[in-house]
């Protein structure tokens, strides 16, 4: 097949039944092709008994084509879309732990935290725990500015989560429908 | 209610499911159910194989004959592991089937048990669901839902992971059905816009030419699909594995496609102006060169298997759907067409092949016994009407090439993961699929000895299987890329065989062995005239090359007709 030598990055909501062992069917749609994983995401949707996945990776779209055709016909899954940045709203949370002596001996520290708008929400003589909330670049410059002044103990993201810019639920429109094709039957 | 074992749950709630034959092979984790079994033997028929992975191949060849599900019982750990490649197998073909496994109680679950392994995570990756029963009271909705799932939409495998305590757990059975799974949509509605451009298309072409796969066996579309065709007048190539979903002889048929097909419909692939595929996959083995195949023209893709579109080749138009349904859909707005030139342009290629391969391969004058001459005599002395089975490797190349096709679901052979090993054991379930049918097998020396423990299977079931034997002391297949691809360094592929007459006898099978060519049409007659099973060996030329052939990666059209 002719692919496009651009990729980028996508991403990937899928609905699916609350089941067992379904994480792994869907994370082999990805690493079965090469496409490696950049964050995942997988908690409980809006839509009762369904659970939601949020998965970015970097490839071409004729890949995320593929991929979302091949997850979807997995059984219990419900629904597999890919989305572009343009077309949702994105957003991550991280949270770092900073050295609290470094944070009061170098007054940049404070100031980095509340020009990215990030928040302290622990304090002890140790360490201090700052919480931010953004897109991928902001909370990737929040890191690399407080890593320079050599204050970061540790660093986590969580992985980013996503909501659609469609003006309707595109999961309950096919369950809808669904049950409704089910008593036309 | 009286309260029943989740083991005889079981057996009832595969009566309801129309079960009459399970191929099995009992061990410890199972031994509930095969307890219960034991009182079920007047409904349910438990063919004894000597081998968990026998067992689901001859499902597989139960299924495929049938058009119902194969179902499979086997033990825990190895029995269940046993199964994988036939599993692996089913999913790549698309043949229903439900695996039953046992496994240890819940309580043991993830303590590496004796005869624990993770079933569920083995096999989702080759089934279309895998499933843990953990409780009795789950039996006859999880039954159901594996056979709905199995036998719907693209058919394909199922297992079931059924846990000891939910076997020997105490249920008030009532039988379920499964018919709507909100996740799951096997035979979504028509596009009625898609319908109407394909018909347009179709009108539109001068050149139009049809790709016939499994799918229209598998959706009973044979009827519709031939209307289609004639209608509007257009030849058609068909896969290995859809090789009988019309009959050989049909006038527009013009033969098998792919990498050992026939000359005429691999050509005319890159020179047609319109190629319709219908229930196939575009396997590399149909294709070839993806960046050489059929770029001239416009493709259509009919498929109940929304992930097979674009998936290799880049369509045009894609048609999701039953084709069953969408077929004729489209046959309506379908222009009668004659194209009497476009046919016949076909001709010449069959003609070319005749000459060049055909003739020396079915009709040799001398030299040793040839695999194409002694396939084409078992098919027309079973007057075309035989189900045929193979193996793979030579055996199936040829097989599949020269024999005759009258009837849909004539045909068994291994086509996607091409198992080895495969044929014995699933001729043997055709027998049970297709019990008013003669059931022939070709396998070489290699396949044969990979299940050949399955010969105990035949004889205690007294399963007709007409085995014909294409002994060439070689692995010929392999050997045959050797000699094409690796300068004749035939690194392993010669076999010492053992006597096959003497082993054939050893399960109390008649066995002849065919080495002059003046003795075949006997031998054959005297196999098929035999009641039950036979062996039938034929010592063909050692070295013999299945021709055409377009080289792996090479285009579709460039088949070499010598080597």
């Amino acid at each position: 097949m002719e692919q496009e030598n651009t990729t980028r990055l996508f991403t990937f909501i899928i609905y699916s039944e609350n089941v067992p062992g379904l994480l792994s069917q869907i994370t082999a749609a990805f690493t079965r092709r090469q496409v490696n994983i950049e964050s995942l995401n997988v908690c409980a949707s809006s839509t009762p008994g369904a659970h939601k996945y949020t998965i970015t990776c970097f490839c071409d779209e004729p890949m995320a084509k593929m991929l979302v055709t091949q997850i979807e016909k997995r059984i219990d899954v419900l629904q597999a879309h890919y989305f572009s940045d343009d077309d949702i709203f994105i957003n991550e949370t991280c949270l770092l732990k900073v050295s609290t002596p470094i944070m009061l001996e170098k007054k940049e520290v404070s100031k980095v935290i509340r020009f990215h708008g990030a928040h302290v929400v622990e304090v002890n003589p140790t360490y201090a725990i700052v919480e931010k909330t953004g897109i991928t670049d902001d909370i990737l410059h929040l890191y690399e500015s407080l890593s320079r002044l050599d204050c970061v103990l540790q660093f986590v993201r969580s992985g980013r989560i996503a909501i659609t810019k469609s003006f309707t639920e595109h999961l309950d429109e096919y369950l809808a429908e669904r049950e409704k094709r089910r008593y036309e039957k | 209610m009286e309260k029943i074992t989740g083991a005889e749950a079981m057996m009832r709630a595969l009566v309801h499911e129309g079960v009459d034959v399970l191929f099995g092979y009992p061990g410890g984790a199972i031994m509930p159910t095969y307890d219960a079994l034991y009182d079920y033997t007047d409904k349910l028929h438990h063919v004894f194989v000597r081998h968990e992975q026998g067992a689901v191949h001859a499902a597989q060849g139960y299924a495929r004959v049938s058009g119902k599900v194969g179902c499979v019982i086997v033990t825990s750990g190895p029995g269940a592991t046993n199964t994988v490649t036939g599993i692996a197998d089913a999913m790549a073909d698309s043949t229903p089937l439900v695996v039953i496994c046992g496994q240890v109680g819940v309580s043991m679950l993830g303590t590496d048990a004796f005869q624990e392994v993770d079933v569920v995570g083995v096999t989702s990756p080759v089934t279309k669901w895998s499933y843990q029963i953990r409780r009795a009271e789950d039996v006859a909705w999880a039954v159901s839902r594996a056979f709905y799932i199995a036998r719907s939409g693209r058919p394909g495998p199922v297992v079931l992971d059924f846990a000891k305590n939910a076997q020997t757990g105490l249920v008030d059975f009532e039988p379920k059905t499964v018919d709507f799974i909100r996740s799951y949509e096997p035979y979504p509605q028509i596009d009625c816009g898609d319908v109407k451009k394909a018909a347009g298309m179709i009108n539109d072409s001068v050149k139009p030419f049809a790709l016939i796969g499994q799918g229209v066996e598998l959706g009973n579309a044979s009827k519709e699909v031939k209307e289609f065709l004639e209608k509007a007048q257009i030849p058609f190539g068909t896969t290995m594995l859809g090789l009988s979903a019309l009959p050989t002889e049909h006038p527009l048929n013009m033969g098998m496609l792919g990498m050992h097909g026939n000359l005429g419909p691999n050509v005319m692939t890159n020179q047609c102006d319109l190629l319709i595929a219908i229930g196939m996959r575009f396997d590399d083995r149909v294709t070839g060169n993806l960046n050489t195949y059929a770029k001239q023209a416009k493709i259509i893709h009919f498929d109940i298997d929304a992930a097979e579109f674009n998936k290799n080749v880049t369509v045009d138009l894609a048609v999701h759907g039953d084709c069953k349904d969408t077929i004729p859909a489209v046959t309506e707005y379908l222009d009668d067409a004659k194209r009497d030139s476009w046919i016949a342009s076909f001709k010449p290629y069959e003609e070319k092949e005749y000459n060049k391969v055909i003739k020396k391969a079915v009709e040799p004058a001398d030299g040793p016994l040839l695999m194409g001459e002694v396939v084409r005599k078992v098919s027309e002395l079973s007057n075309n009407e035989a189900v045929l089975v193979t193996d793979v490797g030579q055996n199936q190349l040829f097989g599949c090439r020269y024999f005759k096709y009258t009837r849909p679901r004539s045909v068994v052979t291994s086509g996607g993961i091409g198992t080895m090993g495969f044929g014995l054991p699933a001729a043997i379930g055709a027998t049970f699929g297709a019990p008013e049918r003669t059931v022939c097998v070709f396998c070489g020396d290699g396949g044969l000895q990979m299940t050949m423990q399955e010969l105990g299977t035949i004889m205690e079931e007294n399963a007709p299987v007409k085995i014909i034997l294409l002994n060439n002391n070689f692995l010929g297949n392999v050997r045959q890329w050797q000699a094409m691809f690796f300068d004749h360094r035939y690194s392993f592929t010669k076999m010492v065989n053992p006597d096959y007459e003497l082993i054939a006898k050893a399960y109390n099978i008649p066995a002849r062995t065919v080495i002059e060519r003046k003795d075949l049409d006997e031998a054959i007659r005297d196999m098929l005239g035999t009641p039950g099973p036979y062996l039938l060996q034929c010592a063909v030329m050692e070295e013999d090359n299945v021709l055409p052939m377009t080289p792996p990666g090479a285009d579709v059209d460039k088949m070499l007709l010598e080597i």
